[in-house]
Parts: structure tokens; C-alpha cells; sequence
């Protein structure tokens, strides 16, 4: 383990030195003075480096190698977009600054809504909300003000049963019931079950297209109609809109809103947790409600609009992670629509190709072809007293990245993979066999996937006791 | 420019392993009458030079606050970021991994997040922090959602002195979820008019908000406020600026329940106002109803230290409609700039830069006050951060000054008629010099010796 910076910490010691104050004052003047010192650590430059460059040796990331969680879509980081994101232009900028000081944020901001719009086929976009869930959260903030408009009280709002937690707990914070909808024996919503479950009390069907277990909707057609028959909205998590672009427009279909995640299916990098952007997209009935400002492109050119009566107000306090859209209109830019078309080619036939060398040795439940990713179980390898956790920690001993696990629910001993269009044919072959040589071990030698990982900074950890006696601040007074 | 590697030959070997003629055979689940005709009508893709061109070209299109003497605030401040935070938030082993769910190999960013609770606790004086929200607004509203968990009260009370982008994101959130919102005034010296808020304080109040200092730069008897919502039995959310935190009495010493804030002052660039970091923590006792990933030190199975993320069950993954929230993916590379900031900064440092801005800003204050025609309408003490009256109206001065290269502040008449059109909103950090100091003043006086 790595020392904290606290115990590193020696007073006196400084990274970093303000310039000398040309303003000095006698006294600070102020009531409620702090009384306490703040007891943050003390280090030099050097070694403050030294501390980071130890940590970062101990994270796995996309640099390194394959990172195939299932619906995350772990792509390669184009290194031109982080170029341009770190320039003064676009750092430097208040958001309070005139519009006319910014015009080429704010076009930069025009020019990615009308790309995404293109792209999904949708009228409309936001790029205030900062991550998906957050998107998620907006697109339902929109579904209840386009209701609550049209004096309709409707109470529910339809998620399978294999959508991400963030789906029902977003509608729960806009005061929506969630109700579960089962999937078939086909991992897909059956339009007839669905059309006894839709009434007039719905107000929305929120789906994940491709869903998560990377399948197509084959009856989307018959699901939306469904739903706009008795005057309620679709939702798309578009999580898998890697495998749908210049496929299949959402808003071609029907779909009345939707999110897209700028970090998964346009290249920003996830920063090991954020800061992510989830743009909402929305049909041209519900843009009156969008959130204010708007970007309005004039003949004097680029704008912040405040003036929408209908809208829901804001939910974020300025235009988004703007630094974000910097890097995914780039990525827009250097792709082009060809070329966003053959990264969903690319995506779908990177991962039917991983599927077709694993299912012999993991139980599919669901067959294919499926779209961007798909879902294996570990089931078959129970009888040798082996789960899903302990093939991907034994994954982590081949130096690899582990898919997602035990996710979707509605798999036992799920092994959720998504490979992604950037990675070359000998990166997932390597990926293949590794989990093929670790399906071979379950059997002869079923301990060292108990064991695993071994060659990790750690092994595997208490997190029970964590959960139990949580120690989530490091203690103070460490001299 | 395409970043995918695979060839023709490479794809059509793989679509032989895969039992297909063509690609077209793996999209047989699509309904042909779905699929886009033709291609999307998009701009054609540029080469990395021509596209880095572009993007600089966009760039040069703004007028950056950096590259001025900037004395805009209300939330996202200028300030001097040390070369550290750069480099290691650019380090592609923590920018490009993500949330750490195979903890054994994602030990570097568990422990960063570690170190930032725990930072984060030491600046605001609480028990707990969690790994990061999006921004300061909505770290608010959902302190306000956990105040009405906990309290079963839908009604909350807010300084009408808080940023009013704080108030609109709470009332998205208030609105959708049938929560009223309270606005509690000012008085005239710019604090929080204590009478109204113990008149407005009822038993179905869950939750005052104090914003310390407030958006006018007053520093507010946070204490006295805080005392005046528990005895009524609601919950304080205090809203500060982590930076004053290091002169004024954190939310620690006068018994916030929940402290959320911007993090932006931590060492991120202004960025347009984004991406940012709201940051939020709690005493013990609320632990289980914080929204956000949690991240706890623990030991593996030999006994060595390692770090996992805990507390799951409060989480949408696991608690789906019953979480405490829905938030998923947050600002972690924001929270490691945060760290390593205040790791730069340290004790001494830290300190420095809040008694250079408040230093500055005084000294400041007293110039403009007096210039004839100028006044500071608010008697009460800031911190780095203050309302002028001007001569004349703040746009037509903002304009003016604008064009001698000093950004004057946030006029205030759009968001408080009543302060009139003739006020604005003038932050001053530790990165103000003497001589920008003078410029503005000068240019207030009329004397263009400025330029």
C-alpha cells in the first residue's frame, strides 16, 4: 500500500508559492473567525509527484489495455481532443462573460446540438446535464412538465427489467412510480404483455436501445405505437448509442427523449468517475419545456436565450461540462457521418466476433446476433464451486480489465462485455483467450480463480467490514 | 481521421468466425424500414492538423476572463492553479479509467477519492465526505433531498442572497419533486434578515440553507442562523466557498448537518462553468442517507491496507427507486484536481490565498468606495467578494471596461431588481495585482491612465 499524503506530510514543506501579496493588510476584520487549523498536508513538489505517479502506476485504465465494461463504453481517448480542451480559449472563459466574448463557445455549443440532432434524429438538444443520470433526471423533469401542461395527471412510468438502477431511481425523484416490465425468454419487451401494462395512467416507457444485454428491440415499432396509443412518451437511455449511429435515428422511430452520454459513445474520457455529459434530446413537442439558456444562433451571431415560458428552468447552474463538449465536437469533426457509421459497424462486429469465440465456453442465455455488446453467464462453471467474481478477478491476474458483473439482473452470474469499435482484432483475440484459458482453469484448477488476483497491487478486499465500520475519513492529528 | 484499427481483411476474417456473408446479416434484428437510408449529413471529417486548426480557430473566437484582469465570480473564480494539478490531472491512467469497480486495480483513484473525503472534511470541519457531485447548485438540491428525506417535510428555506443559479436548479428539482421553496430576505446590511427567518421557520420546515458567505460576499452569522433552524428542528445545509473556509468558522463549528459547495476555486480552470465539482459532507449520524459513492479504507485478505468503495446499498445499483439518489458517474478527475490542489497549497498556502483574496478585495473596496458617485450599499463584512454601486450603469461599465481589458464584475440588475441597474457584483482573488487593482479604479474615476 502507498502511504496517505497526510503521513507524508512534514511542516513546512511546499509544492506550490503564491506570488508575494502587493496589498497587504494590518488585520483580518472578520466575525466567526476559524479557530482550528485545516490540517492539510504538508509536501514538496517532488515528492508530491512522487505520490500521484505511485497512485496513478496502480490504476488499469484504456491506455492499458482493454477495458470491455458492459453499456460504459470504455473507447480509446483521442490524445487531439485533449489537446484542444486544454486551450486558454476554452479554459479561460467565465461563464458570466458576455456572449460576445464567447462566441466561439457558443458556437462550438450550436454546432454540437445540431450534430447530436443529426445523429439521433431528434429536434432538439440540452447539454446541461452533466452525466447520464443526470440526463435521465432532465428527460423525466421534461415528461412531467409536458404533462402537467396538458392537465394530464399521469402517475407511472414503465422500465424492463433490465435497465440500469439509475432509470427507476431517476423517475422516483420527479415523483413517478416505476413499474417493472418483465422481459420475454427472448431478453426483450413482448409488445403484448407490454400493451396490458401501458393506460392512460403511463406516463412514459423507458427503454435502453440497444437494452442491455445488447439486443435490438425487434418489435420497437409495435412498442412505440403501444405507448403513443395511449398518450404516453418513450423514453431511450441511448447508454448504447455506440451501436446505433447512422443505423438507426431514434427519432425516426418515435422516441420523444432521450439522453446521450458525450464519455461513453463520443470518445471523452470517463476521468475514473466523471466528469461525464449527458446531453437530452427531445421531439419537437417537448422543446418548449427544455432548460434554459438556450443557444440561438442570430444574425449577430451566437447567444444565450433565457426566454422560454414553458421551460423547466435550469439543472445546471451554467451551460454543462462545456469542457467535455469541446472534446466530443471534436471527435464529431474528425469522424464525420461515414465514419460514425463504420464505429457502429465496428463496435457490432467487434462484439458479435468476442461472442462467437466465448460462447463455447459460457453459457449465452440470450442467443444473438447481438448489437455493440452482449451478456455471458458464468453458470456453467458453478459446478466447479466458481462464480462470475472469480473469473474476472482471475482476468486481472492476465492483466486485463474485467467486464461488468452481475449486471443485468436478469442474468445469473453475468458477464456483461463490451469491447468497443477502437480495439484491434488481436487485442480482443487476447481478450478471448485469456477467458477461454480461465473457463479451462474453473475446471482443473478452480483455486486459482479463488485465490485470484495474485499479482495485483492488493488482493481482493474486505469490503464487508468496510460496509460494516466504514472508515471514510482519514484521522486527523497524524503527528 | 478514424481512431479504429481493424482493416477490411481483419473484418472480414472476423465476420467468417462469426458465421456471417456480410455485416448486413448481424443487423437482421433492425427492420429494414428503421434503418437510416443514405448518411448522416454531418460535415466532413478532418485530419488531426485541420481539425486541431478548427478547434483553434473556435478557441480564438472567445475573449477568455483568464486572459484579463477578471473580477467576475459569484461562484466560478479566477485563480492562480499550480502546474501540479495540471500534470497529474492529465496523467492518462487516471483520465482514462473509470469508476473503480475492480478495486484491485483501481487502487490509485480509490485512494485519491480517499484522500479528498478526507480533505474535504478537514476544510468544512464535518465526519464525512462523499466522492464528488456535479457542481455546487446541484450538490445543493440534493442536500435538500436528503434534508427532506430525513425530515419527511417538503418545505425548505433559502437567503434570497444565494446565487440565483442556485435557486433556479433548486426550484427544477423543488418543483419536480412538490417541494416548496421558501426565499428569505436580506437586510440592508446584505445579511439574512434574522427576524424573518425565525417567523418563517415552522415545524414542517425540514431544512434552512445558509450560504456562507453569501452571493453578495457577506460573511452571515452562520451560527446564529444554524441555532435558530435546529431549536425549530430543522436540518442546516450550509453552502460555502470551501476557500473561506479557510479564515471563516467552517460548517463543522457551528453544527451544519450537511456542507456542500463548488469546488471549482480547487485548482479547475473556469471552463465556461464546467466541468466542476460540487462536493458535499455530513456528520456520522446522516451517513446512510448521502447520495453519492463513498469510498472506505479497509485491509485484503493478507492483512494489507487497500481502499473499496462502500455504502452500495444507499446506491441506485443496488436500491434502484428507494436510493438515495440516481447519481451514477460524478466529477471524480475534479475531486483528484481538489486533492492535489490543496496537497500543493498545503496548511500555509491554503490559508495564503484566502487572506491574499480577502486582503485584495478590501483593499480594492476601499479604492472604488472612494471614487465620487461609488458606494457599497452593504455594511456588512466579506470575504472576498462585494456589491458596488456604480455612477452609472453596470452594463454601459462593464462594456467600457470590458474594452480596456478589466472585466468589472457581475451586474446585478437582472437577478435583484431591487439593487438596481446601477450595482455589480466584484469578486477579487489572490491573483489580482496591485496595478490591476488601480486600473480599475482608475478607469471608475474617469481617468483612462489604465489602458
Amino acid at each position: 500500500m502507498s502511504a496517505t499524503i497526510f503521513e507524508k506530510s512534514k511542516a513546512g514543506r511546499r509544492a506550490y508559492r503564491l506570488p508575494e501579496n502587493d496589498c497587504p493588510v494590518e488585520r483580518i476584520d472578520l466575525p466567526h473567525l476559524r479557530t482550528s487549523a485545516l490540517g492539510l498536508p504538508e509536501i514538496g513538489e517532488q515528492d508530491a509527484v512522487r505520490h500521484y505517479v505511485e497512485l496513478a502506476a496502480k490504476n488499469y485504465h484504456v491506455d492499458k489495455g482493454i477495458y470491455p465494461l458492459g453499456s460504459c463504453t470504455m473507447k480509446y481517448n483521442p490524445l487531439v481532443n485533449e489537446e484542444a480542451a486544454r486551450l486558454d480559449g476554452f479554459t479561460g472563459l467565465h461563464p458570466a462573460q458576455d456572449d460576445a466574448d464567447a462566441q466561439g463557445a457558443l458556437e462550438l455549443m450550436y454546432r454540437l446540438e445540431r450534430s447530436l440532432s443529426e445523429i439521433t434524429g431528434m429536434s432538439a438538444f440540452t447539454l446541461q446535464p452533466a452525466a447520464g443520470a443526470h440526463g435521465e433526471l432532465t428527460g423525466i423533469m421534461l415528461a412531467r412538465a409536458y404533462f402537467l401542461d396538458r392537465g394530464e395527471k399521469r402517475a407511472t412510468v414503465l422500465i424492463p427489467d433490465s435497465a440500469h438502477g439509475t432509470n427507476p431511481a431517476s423517475v422516483a425523484i420527479c415523483g413517478f412510480k416505476p413499474k417493472t416490465v418483465s422481459s420475454n425468454e427472448r431478453g426483450l419487451i413482448d409488445p403484448a404483455a407490454l400493451e396490458k401494462e401501458v393506460t392512460e395512467e403511463t406516463a412514459a416507457l423507458m427503454l435502453t436501445l440497444p437494452n442491455t444485454l445488447g439486443l435490438f428491440e425487434r418489435d420497437i415499432h409495435e412498442i412505440v405505437r403501444i405507448v403513443h396509443a395511449k398518450g404516453g412518451l418513450v423514453y431511450m437511455d441511448g447508454a448504447n448509442l455506440n451501436a446505433l449511429m447512422g443505423i438507426v435515428r431514434p427519432g425516426d422511430i418515435g422516441v420523444d427523449v432521450m439522453h446521450v452520454n458525450l464519455h461513453k459513445t463520443f470518445s471523452t474520457p470517463h476521468g475514473g468517475g466523471g466528469p461525464g455529459s449527458g446531453p437530452v434530446g427531445v421531439a419537437p413537442r417537448l422543446a418548449p419545456f427544455l432548460p434554459v439558456p438556450r443557444v440561438v444562433a442570430g444574425p449577430d451571431g451566437y447567444r444565450l436565450d433565457d426566454a422560454a415560458p414553458k421551460s423547466i428552468g435550469r439543472v445546471h447552474p451554467y451551460c454543462g461540462n462545456f469542457n467535455v463538449f469541446v472534446k466530443a465536437y471534436a471527435y464529431i469533426r474528425a469522424t464525420g457521418g461515414e465514419g460514425l457509421r463504420e464505429v457502429s459497424r465496428n463496435a457490432i462486429i467487434n462484439a458479435n466476433y468476442l461472442l462467437s469465440r466465448l460462447r463455447g465456453f459460457y453459457d449465452l442465455k440470450y442467443p444473438g446476433p447481438c448489437m455493440h455488446e452482449f451478456v455471458l453467464s458464468a453458470r456453467n462453471l458453478k459446478r466447479y464451486d466458481v462464480r462470475a467474481t472469480d473469473v474476472v478477478k482471475r482476468l486481472l491476474d492476465y492483466g486485463l480489465h474485467a467486464p461488468t458483473v452481475y449486471f443485468p439482473l436478469i442474468v445469473e452470474e453475468a458477464l456483461m462485455i463490451e469491447p468497443v469499435e477502437t480495439e484491434s482484432k488481436e487485442t480482443l483475440d487476447r481478450f478471448a483467450d485469456a477467458l477461454a484459458a480461465i473457463a479451462g482453469e474453473a475446471e482443473r484448477s478452480p483455486d486459482k480463480l479463488h485465490e485470484a488476483p495474485v499479482t495485483t497491487p492488493v488482493r481482493r478486499l474486505d469490503e464487508a467490514n468496510a460496509a460494516r465500520c466504514p472508515d471514510l475519513c482519514c484521522p486527523g492529528d497524524l503527528d | 481521421m478514424s481512431y479504429i484499427q481493424n482493416t477490411d481483411a481483419d473484418r472480414a476474417e472476423m465476420l467468417g468466425a462469426i458465421g456471417v456473408r456480410s455485416f448486413d446479416e448481424l443487423l437482421e434484428p433492425i427492420p429494414e424500414a428503421l434503418r437510416v437510408k443514405g448518411v448522416l449529413a454531418l460535415d466532413p471529417p478532418l485530419a488531426e492538423a485541420a481539425l486541431a486548426a478548427h478547434l483553434g480557430a473556435l478557441a480564438g473566437r472567445n475573449r477568455p476572463a483568464a486572459g484579463a484582469a477578471s473580477f467576475l465570480g459569484g461562484g466560478i473564480y479566477d485563480r492562480h492553479i499550480p502546474a501540479l494539478v495540471r500534470y497529474v490531472a492529465s496523467r492518462s491512467e487516471f483520465y482514462t479509467s473509470y469508476t473503480p469497480y475492480q478495486a484491485e486495480v483501481s487502487q490509485g483513484t480509490l485512494q485519491a477519492i480517499y484522500e479528498y473525503q478526507s480533505l474535504v472534511c478537514r476544510v468544512t470541519g464535518m465526519d464525512v465526505a462523499n466522492a464528488s457531485m456535479y457542481d455546487g447548485a446541484t450538490a445543493l438540491a440534493e442536500a435538500m433531498l436528503m434534508a427532506v428525506a430525513i425530515k419527511g417535510a417538503p418545505r425548505i428555506l433559502v437567503p434570497r442572497a444565494l446565487s440565483p443559479r442556485y435557486r433556479a436548479v433548486l426550484a427544477s428539482y423543488a418543483a419536480a419533486r412538490g417541494i416548496s421553496v421558501v426565499e428569505i430576505p436580506h437586510g440592508a446590511d446584505g445579511l439574512l434578515d434574522g427576524a424573518r427567518l425565525e417567523s418563517s421557520l415552522g415545524e414542517k420546515t425540514a431544512a434552512l440553507v445558509v450560504a456562507q458567505p453569501n452571493y453578495f460576499g457577506v460573511v452571515e452569522n452562520a451560527g446564529e442562523l444554524a441555532a435558530l433552524a435546529r431549536a425549530k428542528g430543522a436540518v442546516v445545509i450550509a453552502c460555502v466557498d470551501p476557500v473561506s473556509c479557510a479564515l471563516i468558522a467552517p460548517p463543522g463549528e457551528y453544527g451544519a448537518d450537511v456542507a456542500v459547495g463548488e469546488g471549482q476555486s480547487l485548482g479547475l480552470p473556469q471552463s465556461y462553468g464546467g466541468p466542476l465539482l460540487g462536493f458535499m459532507a455530513t456528520r456520522k449520524e446522516h451517513v446512510r442517507r448521502m447520495p453519492g459513492r463513498l469510498v472506505s479504507g479497509t485491509v485484503d485478505i493478507d492483512g494489507k491496507r487497500g481502499y473499496v468503495m462502500t455504502l452500495q446499498t444507499r446506491e441506485q445499483h443496488i436500491r434502484r427507486e428507494k436510493a438515495t439518489s440516481n447519481i451514477c458517474t460524478n466529477e471524480a478527475l475534479c475531486a483528484l484536481s481538489a486533492a492535489v490542489y490543496l496537497a500543493a497549497l498545503g496548511e500555509k498556502g491554503f490559508r495564503e490565498v484566502a487572506e491574499q483574496s480577502y486582503a485584495k478585495s478590501h483593499a480594492l473596496a476601499g479604492m472604488l468606495a472612494g471614487v465620487r458617485g461609488a458606494r457599497l450599499p452593504f455594511g456588512g463584512p466579506f470575504f472576498q467578494e462585494f456589491v458596488l454601486e456604480l455612477p452609472e450603469a453596470a452594463a454601459a461599465f462593464a462594456a467600457r471596461a470590458s474594452a480596456a481589458g478589466i472585466l468589472p464584475g457581475i451586474p446585478l440588475g437582472a437577478d435583484f431588481p431591487e439593487l438596481g441597474e446601477r450595482a455589480i457584483l466584484v469578486a477579487v482573488t489572490e491573483k489580482r495585482t496591485r496595478s490591476e487593482l488601480e486600473r480599475y479604479r482608475d478607469l471608475l474615476a474617469g481617468k483612462e491612465a489604465g489602458r
